[in-house]
């Protein structure tokens, strides 16, 4: 069983290393590469592969249909002119803020803990941010015309209505795409130089030469790469609380009941960090298991992971029950309809089994024992996944197909095109991932290796190094 | 091998990170203005060893972040307030706190791209050659081993008394690098 050694750890240590012992830069840098460059591939490798290249097929028919078509093949009509397209995109958004999370915000508090995981987080961040934002240019209906939102001076003297949140959305998930692309590829430009010096194949060494740019590690080349670091860090931070506050924009800037809601910018990024988390658990603990890293990714990290997904669900809770108290408090009728429509009109069996996801699943992780079981937490982490997918559904349909005149109420549900092309988007994600674990590092080796550094230096070392300076 | 002008320097390999701090603290020293270590993980006081200036990078991406959030207002008040203004209600035609998010967003993009792009031109790259890669064993400068090579562009080089020096701070190998 693979939690069996690090158990023991557990038990007989106040906290878990971060580094199992036994390694040194040499054994750490070998692991790591040796996956990419001469390892073979397991076989559940090729499994996920070969089933998200499935579904991304499946996606390529859904879109060429929708193409073809026009969106009167999905299951949106007049009262519910938002369905799975928004909820896929508020869902997919919302995941890859934790690699964010990890990358930007833990290196500025100095948590140790995020090395080994942000390299991975980081990549899933970039994958969910490309999934997320094929479903608004789907949404648009005619794709082929989306850069009428880019505004530049066109012959037809059109410009986007700045003043929507819509467009400050455009701005908001292309900068968040293109500044995680950057991010992602300063942190990988010492590893890719690791790969190149590795590999034994010519072919390999050129690729990974070209993209290592001629790193090659000097004094003066880590000054500038460690404070271009942080200062990317300090810049990612305040970003990726704004991309979700302004994903939220979209839903509390209208005046729709169920809507129109301060709480909205809060609620969102805590409900973002919490569904990123569980899935990086999601693909951490297979992946660990599958590569054997976990002495790198020890339980100490699945843990930590697991208090975050803690402690962000409660604030999401605390956001359901906000909700349901200022509908109440509002004594707006309107508001008060639509939360007593919620919980009991036709959608409440996914109402409920979204507070049975988000609110009752995750108390299990108060125990340490839920919290350091691997298998347990897989479990908990895809509930959490389908939760969240299920408060978007909630959020965006409940919302809009009751509102104000009851002459214009209907009824939503998604279409096997819908269908189609959410599980195509998840294709695409787990494609982009298994090729991002077969050609790319997973784990950060020079991070890594000043782990260990800093871990391993005696109390004689640093005396010498302060006597000396 | 009979001129110094073919070759590089002499490049003396560690086995450990504090060697290689204390050893270029005392190349620096010694008097060596052109050298440089090279490390697979950024070492903690190496800047210091090395006694080099501060970046001037975060300037930069304060400039670059500037000129972001400028220009992403502009971007906004030119089509509503000149090109196009639209009224609506009464309301201002520069209604500025809508506004903000995209000023914001360009902000950070300003900022992010000088920071990336900032650093990697600072740092001389992409760079096709260098000379230190003649070295077979530089190759595990990226995973392993810290350098430090003390070019013959340095006044002070010398080939016996440069080897001797590097011998002295407890190098494991001492080898000459070709230009």
């Amino acid at each position: 069983m693979v939690v069996g050694k690090s158990e023991s750890f557990t038990a007989t240590l106040q906290e878990a290393p971060l580094i199992e012992p036994g390694h040194s830069y040499a054994s750490m840098t070998e692991k790591i590469s040796d996956i990419v460059l001469t390892k073979p591939h397991p076989r559940s490798w090729a499994i996920v592969f070969l089933t998200g290249l499935s579904l991304l097929m499946l996606m390529l028919y859904a879109v060429l249909y929708l193409f073809i078509r026009g969106i009167g093949i999905w299951g949106i009509n007049v009262p519910v002119g938002w369905g799975f397209a928004i909820i896929n995109l508020v869902w997919w958004i919302g995941i890859g803020h934790a690699g964010t999370l990890i990358s930007a915000i833990l290196l500025l508090l100095h948590q140790d803990w995020r090395t080994s995981i942000n390299r991975f987080a980081e990549a899933m961040t970039l994958f969910a941010v490309a999934c997320a934002g094929l479903f608004p240019i789907l949404h648009t209906g005619r794709p082929w015309l989306v850069y009428y939102l880019i505004p530049y001076p066109d012959t037809l003297g059109l410009w986007p209505q700045f003043r929507s949140p819509l467009v400050w959305d455009v701005f908001a998930i292309s900068t968040y795409a293109s500044v995680s692309l950057l991010f992602w590829y300063v942190g990988l430009l010492p590893d890719l130089a690791t790969m190149r010096d590795r590999a034994k194949n010519r072919f390999a060494r050129v690729i990974y030469g070209l993209f290592a740019l001629g790193w090659r590690g000097s004094a003066r080349h880590w000054h500038r790469h460690q404070v271009a670091s942080l200062l990317l860090a300090g810049l990612a931070t305040p970003l990726v609380v704004s991309v979700h506050t302004v994903v939220s924009w979209d839903f509390a800037m209208s005046i729709i009941p169920g809507w129109h809601a301060t709480i909205f910018p809060p609620y969102f990024v805590a409900g973002a960090i919490y569904a990123g988390f569980a899935m990086v658990m999601t693909l951490v603990i297979p992946i660990r298991h599958w590569y054997g890293l976990q002495d790198f990714i020890t339980i100490r990290h699945i843990e930590n992971m697991a208090k975050i997904t803690l402690a962000t669900g409660l604030i999401v809770c605390y956001g359901y029950l906000m909700e349901a108290f200022m509908a109440w408090y509002s004594a707006n009728p309107y508001e008060q309809f639509m939360m007593h429509n919620r919980q009991f009109g036709p959608y409440a069996p996914v109402y409920w089994t979204l507070i049975f996801c988000n609110g009752v699943v995750i108390q299990a992780l108060w125990f340490k024992k839920v919290r350091t079981n691997v298998k347990i937490l897989f479990g908990i982490s895809l509930i959490v996944g389908v939760g969240m997918w299920l408060e978007r559904y909630i959020i965006v349909v409940t919302s809009l197909h009751r509102d104000f005149l009851p002459s214009s109420w209907g009824m939503y549900a998604g279409t096997f095109w819908d269908y189609a092309t959410f599980l195509g988007s998840i294709g695409l994600f787990l494609t982009l991932l298994m090729l991002f674990v077969r050609f790319v590092p997973m784990i950060s080796g020079f991070e890594l290796r000043e782990l260990w550094w800093k871990l391993n230096r005696s109390a004689k070392d640093e005396a010498s190094d302060k006597a000396a300076a | 091998m009979d001129s110094s002008s073919a070759i590089h320097g002499y490049v003396a390999e560690f086995e450990k990170a504090e060697q290689l701090v204390a050893a270029t603290r005392r190349t620096r020293l010694a008097g060596y203005r052109v050298f440089d270590a090279y490390s697979p993980f950024p070492v903690h006081g190496l800047d210091e060893a090395m006694g080099h200036p501060r970046t001037i990078l975060p300037w930069l991406v304060f400039l670059g972040g500037l000129a972001g959030g400028v220009g992403g207002y502009l971007l906004q008040y030119y089509p509503h307030v000149i090109d196009y203004p639209l009224n609506v209600g009464g309301r201002p035609l520069n209604s500025w706190p809508s506004f903000i998010p995209v000023t914001f967003e360009m902000t950070i993009l300003g900022a992010a791209l000088v920071a990336v792009f900032g650093m990697i031109i600072l740092n001389g790259l992409p760079q096709h050659y260098h000379p230190i890669f003649n070295l077979e064993r530089f190759e595990r400068a990226s995973q392993d081993r810290f350098f430090l090579c003390i070019e013959t562009k340095d006044p002070k080089f010398n080939k016996t008394e440069t080897r001797e020096f590097l011998l002295e701070l407890g190098a494991s190998e001492v080898s000459e690098c070709e230009e």
